[in-house]
């Protein structure tokens, strides 16, 4: 009997199982899938909650809901793999041998990796809203802000869903316009880069945007630290940013173990092939999702393309055949802009952003870097996707391929 | 992509001026490159940055983060600041002939 065994029940974790039992023979293969709770949270959801669009029963489910007959779940905190003798060992002493294993744990917010950011800090005029509690807290602290300057701020990429930040500026525009009081609140977007975003054709439609809305951007602003006395935030090359409310977007890292089983890259990142997710020291050590160190966006709509892919090419691999598809860095992004409207970005490692329309060339129902309202309401319905087909592995009828098809080529 | 004339040395570059054939590079090059942005005189500690992105773009294929090279160089991101003024994670690629940080996804 072969085991698997995925770290994490996340979205890459919960997706590949998912794929995978059906197509693997109970009476030869064992599939185990590991987590430290038994709480699935809708992470792209936890940027409404702030704005009270969301609440947080609207973003949890318990993760035995989505794991499927023939799976067992274990819940425990992981200690560190010994990828030698191909061992997970558990907090509590409890070790799990495997023949295969899938790191699927994710990247997360931490704090701890700014001077200045610390518990007491937090929560008081300092905010982030990756987390469930620290979205919740925000939500209390918009509802009685009487307004200043409300500085958003990325600490350092990669982060996870890198476009949230931008969302949650144009979020707050419209938040505060509907309460009447934009005027009395100053908005900037504060980013380690050197434009509002990665890529330089998306960086401009956004730029625009941004300016539109009357949202300041300092950019190449590289953290140092945080004075929480003075409220500024101070840069390497020694800028000074003041706040009266801090929503901050943490360095984000993956979870210490990797580091402790010497896994992971200087954020604890797992270097794979980028097109196959398998890792580049050990044969039967794939890292999917957040978890792995791909130069793509850490999103979930890379994990589920991601996913289609993998899933071929494992039943190949343990076959010792060659895996043949090649994984090509396909994301897929909605952005909300505010008062009911959104944009959609659709890239991989070679094509960055283009305008057009998604997935159905030049009838969408999606424009692709165009402010719609379809957009907006693709967006919304995206959570009822996520929970009713994605998760559990059903198909969706996009193809994990990036295509040019429906895309205007744009001059650099 | 374009080539460049640098002080008698025939370089590939990109529309930034970034270098995209590593291995057209040379120390005596990284010299002149320097003083293009205003560095007039590489240090040993300048030495000690360029030497780090030069070996781990051979073995990652990726220009090193300033929290990479802080992390697995030992070279802390304020003093990285202090050798390459302003935007050290571009320029010290720039001088390495590495190509342009990606500024990750």
């Amino acid at each position: 009997m072969k085991h698997l065994v995925v770290l994490g029940a996340g979205t890459a974790g919960t997706m590949t199982v998912n794929k995978l039992r059906p197509r693997l023979d109970p009476a030869e293969w064992r599939i185990t899938v590991v987590d430290q709770d038994e709480t699935h949270l809708y992470q792209p959801g936890l940027l409404f909650i702030p704005f009270g669009i969301y609440d947080a029963g609207d973003v949890v489910k318990t993760r035995r809901e989505f794991v499927p007959r023939g799976v067992e779940l274990v819940v425990a905190g992981i200690d560190r793999i010994d990828p030698d003798e191909s061992r997970v060992i558990f907090e509590d002493g409890r070790t799990l041998d495997y023949d295969y294993l899938v790191i699927a744990t994710g990247t997360h917010p931490r704090p701890d990796q700014t001077p200045g950011l610390t518990d007491e800090a937090l929560h008081d005029t300092i905010h982030d809203f990756y987390t469930l509690e620290g979205a919740v807290a925000l939500a209390e602290a918009l509802e009685t802000w009487d307004g200043g300057r409300l500085v958003v701020n990325i600490m350092e990429m990669p982060i996870k869903c890198p476009v949230a930040p931008l969302e949650f500026v144009f979020l707050a525009d419209w938040f505060f316009h509907e309460r009447g009081m934009r005027d009395r609140v100053e908005l900037v977007f504060a980013t380690p880069l050197s434009e509002a975003f990665t890529k330089p054709i998306a960086a401009r439609h956004l730029a625009h945007l941004l300016d539109e809305k009357k949202i300041a951007v300092e950019t190449d602003f590289y953290v140092e630290q945080v004075d929480p006395e003075r409220n500024v935030l101070v840069s390497y090359d020694e800028r000074e940013l003041g706040y009266d409310l801090l929503v901050t977007v943490p360095v984000n890292m993956g979870a210490e173990y990797i580091a402790r089983s010497g896994l992971g890259d200087e954020l604890n990142h797992v270097p794979v092939d980028k097109h196959t997710f398998l890792s580049r020291d050990y044969d039967n050590v794939f890292a999917l999702g957040d978890a792995a160190d791909l130069p793509t966006s850490k999103a979930g709509s890379v994990v589920h393309f991601s996913v289609d892919v993998f899933t071929d090419n494992f039943l190949r691999h343990v076959e010792s055949l060659p895996m043949l598809e090649r994984f090509d860095g396909h994301a897929n992004c909605f952005i909300e802009s505010g008062f009911g409207k959104g944009l959609l970005i659709d890239f991989n490692y070679d094509t960055e952003p283009l305008p057009g329309k998604y997935p159905l060339p030049g009838i969408g129902p999606f424009s692709l870097l165009e402010e719609t309202e379809v957009n907006h309401w693709g967006k919304l319905l995206f959570r009822w996707t996520y929970w009713h087909v994605l998760l559990e592995g059903r198909p969706l009828p996009l193809p994990s391929r990036m295509l040019m098809a429906g895309k205007r080529r744009v001059e650099p | 992509m374009a080539t460049a004339t640098l002080s008698g040395y025939e370089i590939h570059v990109d529309e930034e001026g970034f270098m995209t054939d590593p291995a057209e590079w040379s120390e005596e090059l990284a010299g002149f490159l320097a003083h293009q942005i205003g560095i007039d005189e590489l240090t040993e500690d300048h030495w000690k940055v360029i030497r780090f992105l030069r070996e781990d773009h051979a073995t990652e294929g990726t220009t090193a983060t300033l929290r990479r090279v802080s992390t697995l160089g030992g070279i802390p991101v304020k003093q990285l600041y202090a050798l390459f003024p302003k935007k050290p994670a571009k320029k010290m690629a720039y001088i390495a002939g590495l190509p342009k940080p990606k500024g990750c996804v």
